[in-house]
């Protein structure tokens, strides 16, 4: 099935693209819209065929991987989920596998969102994951959403010297000295790891600016593809590692199949899954680049 | 004139009557669904899919041209956004932070704990009331107070973070050995790797950090002109540059794409229920 979609789109693609190119050849104007219509094949094919490559992490996203992998037993993880709706298609699938990965290695996981619209999001994936596929996991004792606060960087300026000046109580209304997985945790410097997912204002990088460097915590980071060339330069003295996009996300995937296959067989990999699409429309971006640079120069030489 | 407008009006009886089919087909999937255990969960949770859907189509008609469509969606977005960005604030920072410093009686009813009473929270409480003084034209100039008081300890608070963590630890990252796990030539040869843990691998990858910052910084320096060893070394910066412009369009693309990829697993998965 992946094989008929993979030349059944590469043909559809590949002569309509021809087509485009006799016309620029030509000198003809092609409407902008036919781009999209390219950009929305190129995209849906893959999905309805179900059409993947494989991935390999890369020292960057492995860096992240093994230092959950490799914290002890009952580590103390903070996920912060610093984004919206208009950003999880992007983001969920790496959030997503940092969860199940530090549940599997039975750390301690502190949701927290530095977003409003992160809250919801928090919500839904304790429901999703958490519960469903960690029922042995009970709240309070192996994770805690703590939730949202309003100020951006200034909830990190008060949480890194204590967490109870900001947060009186989880999501849940419990006040925090009741809530058992808080019992010795005053702020940000009591944790092993801060992982922040994001990609706007405040995310990764406020993590690192606020907490991380100044706390001295080891700092992680899932970002949206717009904002990793930013935050590459952070890595990897600052930032311990990043997941850039949805390529960060597949390859997490990939690496936590490969190290629990039997654990994660039946795992969703919405970022694997993505990469086929991805693949394929960056594909007609650059030869939409190479045609449109053709009807360029051949523009150019018919004025001379 | 009348024949535009007769033909919206076709249009908008068919996107009602697809929203409805498309309501009622889901509803009667959605019948054998455990999770769903009566008739009210299958309808509601009907309507909500083919909203969202019209909404997800709704924005992409904009690719086509402008139209009122679009224009609702957009509309709803942002009132809704609005109305709930209203109701976080309240709960989340009034309620949240304000109340269980300043009253008990509130505390209690709004079931937060209470902290005690704490005489400082009236001043954000008062600058706050302050900054909604621009909403009246007679006194708005009132709340320029309660701004110059957030951009100055928003500036001050970040000054020093920024400082430290993106200006020194950032100038201090491109301090990089350019011959990495030096021994020798003759064991750089011997134990020579691609790998990109390898010596080699990183020495190439300091030398590129090094001619990079260098050569970007000299493009930046107008003092004096841009020829010679100096303009090679200039034009060398315009390439990383360009490089690195090149890397953010390719990431962007693929955000986008994301994006895309995103609503369209929506519509074919939720909606239409062609992939599982």
């Amino acid at each position: 099935m992946s094989s008929i979609g993979l030349i059944i789109s590469f043909l559809f693609i590949g002569l309509g693209l021809i087509w485009l190119l006799i016309l620029a050849i030509k000198g003809r104007e092609v409407d902008r819209r036919l781009i999209f219509v390219f950009i929305g094949i190129a995209v849906s094919v893959p999905l309805l065929f179900k059409i993947s490559f494989s991935e390999k992490a890369t020292p960057i996203v492995r860096d992240v991987f093994y230092k959950i992998e490799n914290l002890p037993e009952g580590s103390k993880v903070l996920l912060s989920y610093d984004y919206g709706p208009s950003m999880a298609p992007e983001v969920e699938p790496m959030s997503n596998a940092f969860v199940r990965h530090a549940l599997t290695k039975n750390h301690k996981v502190y949701f927290m969102c530095l977003w409003a619209t992160g809250q919801s999001l928090v919500a839904t994936a304790i429901d999703s994951i958490v519960k469903k596929e960690f029922p042995d996991k009970v709240n309070g004792i192996d994770y805690v959403n703590i939730g949202f606060k309003a100020g951006g960087t200034g909830v990190l300026n008060v949480i890194i010297t204590d967490f109870r000046k900001m947060y009186l109580t989880n999501v849940d209304g419990v006040n925090l000295d009741s809530v058992p997985i808080f019992n010795g945790i005053k702020s940000l410097r009591d944790m092993d790891l801060l992982v922040s997912i994001g990609g706007g204002f405040p995310g990764v990088k406020e993590w690192v600016l606020f907490a991380g460097a100044p706390g001295n915590i080891p700092t992680a980071g899932g970002c949206a593809a717009v904002s990793a060339p930013l935050l590459y330069p952070y890595y990897p003295r600052q930032l311990l590692g990043l997941l850039g996009g949805i390529k960060g996300a597949a390859e997490y995937e990939s690496e936590l199949k490969d190290v629990y296959p039997d654990r994660f067989a039946d795992m969703p990999t919405p970022g694997i899954a993505m990469m086929g699409p991805q693949t394929l429309a960056h594909l007609v971006v650059m030869a939409f680049i190479v045609i449109g640079n053709i009807a360029f120069f051949v523009t150019r030489k018919k004025k001379v | 004139m009348a024949r535009s407008k007769s033909i919206s009006i076709i249009i908008l009886l068919v996107v009602i009557a697809l929203f409805i089919l498309s309501w009622v087909i889901k509803a009667t999937t959605f019948e054998s669904d455990p999770d769903r255990i009566s008739l009210w969960f299958s309808v509601r949770d009907a309507f909500f899919i083919t909203m969202a859907a019209f909404l997800t189509l709704a924005i992409f008609s904009f690719l086509y041209k402008d139209n009122p469509y679009y224009k609702f969606a957009e509309h709803l977005f942002v009132g809704i956004s609005a109305a709930y960005w209203m109701c976080v604030g309240f709960w989340s920072t009034l309620v949240g932070n304000l109340v269980p410093n300043i009253s008990e009686t509130l505390s209690t009813f709004f079931k937060v704990p209470y902290k005690g009473f704490h005489f400082t929270y009236f001043v954000p409480l008062i600058l706050g009331i302050i900054l909604l003084m621009r909403l009246s034209s007679k006194h708005g100039w009132i709340s320029r107070w309660a701004l110059a008081w957030i951009v100055g300890t928003t500036a001050g608070l970040n000054l020093i973070r920024y400082l430290r963590t993106d200006f020194i630890s950032q100038v201090s990252n491109t301090f990089v050995p350019l011959l990495v796990d030096w021994k020798g030539v003759g064991p750089f040869f011997s134990d020579f790797s691609l790998s990109s843990t390898g010596q080699f691998a990183m020495t190439l990858s300091n030398w590129v950090i090094f001619i990079g910052v260098f050569c970007g910084l000299i493009y930046f320096f107008f003092s004096k002109e841009h020829k010679g060893i100096f303009g090679t070394a200039s034009r060398v910066g315009i390439w990383v540059l360009m490089i690195t412009f090149g890397a953010s369009f390719g990431y962007t693309v693929m955000g986008r794409v994301s994006l895309l990829v995103g609503r369209l697993t929506y519509l074919f998965k939720d909606w239409l229920g062609l992939i599982s």
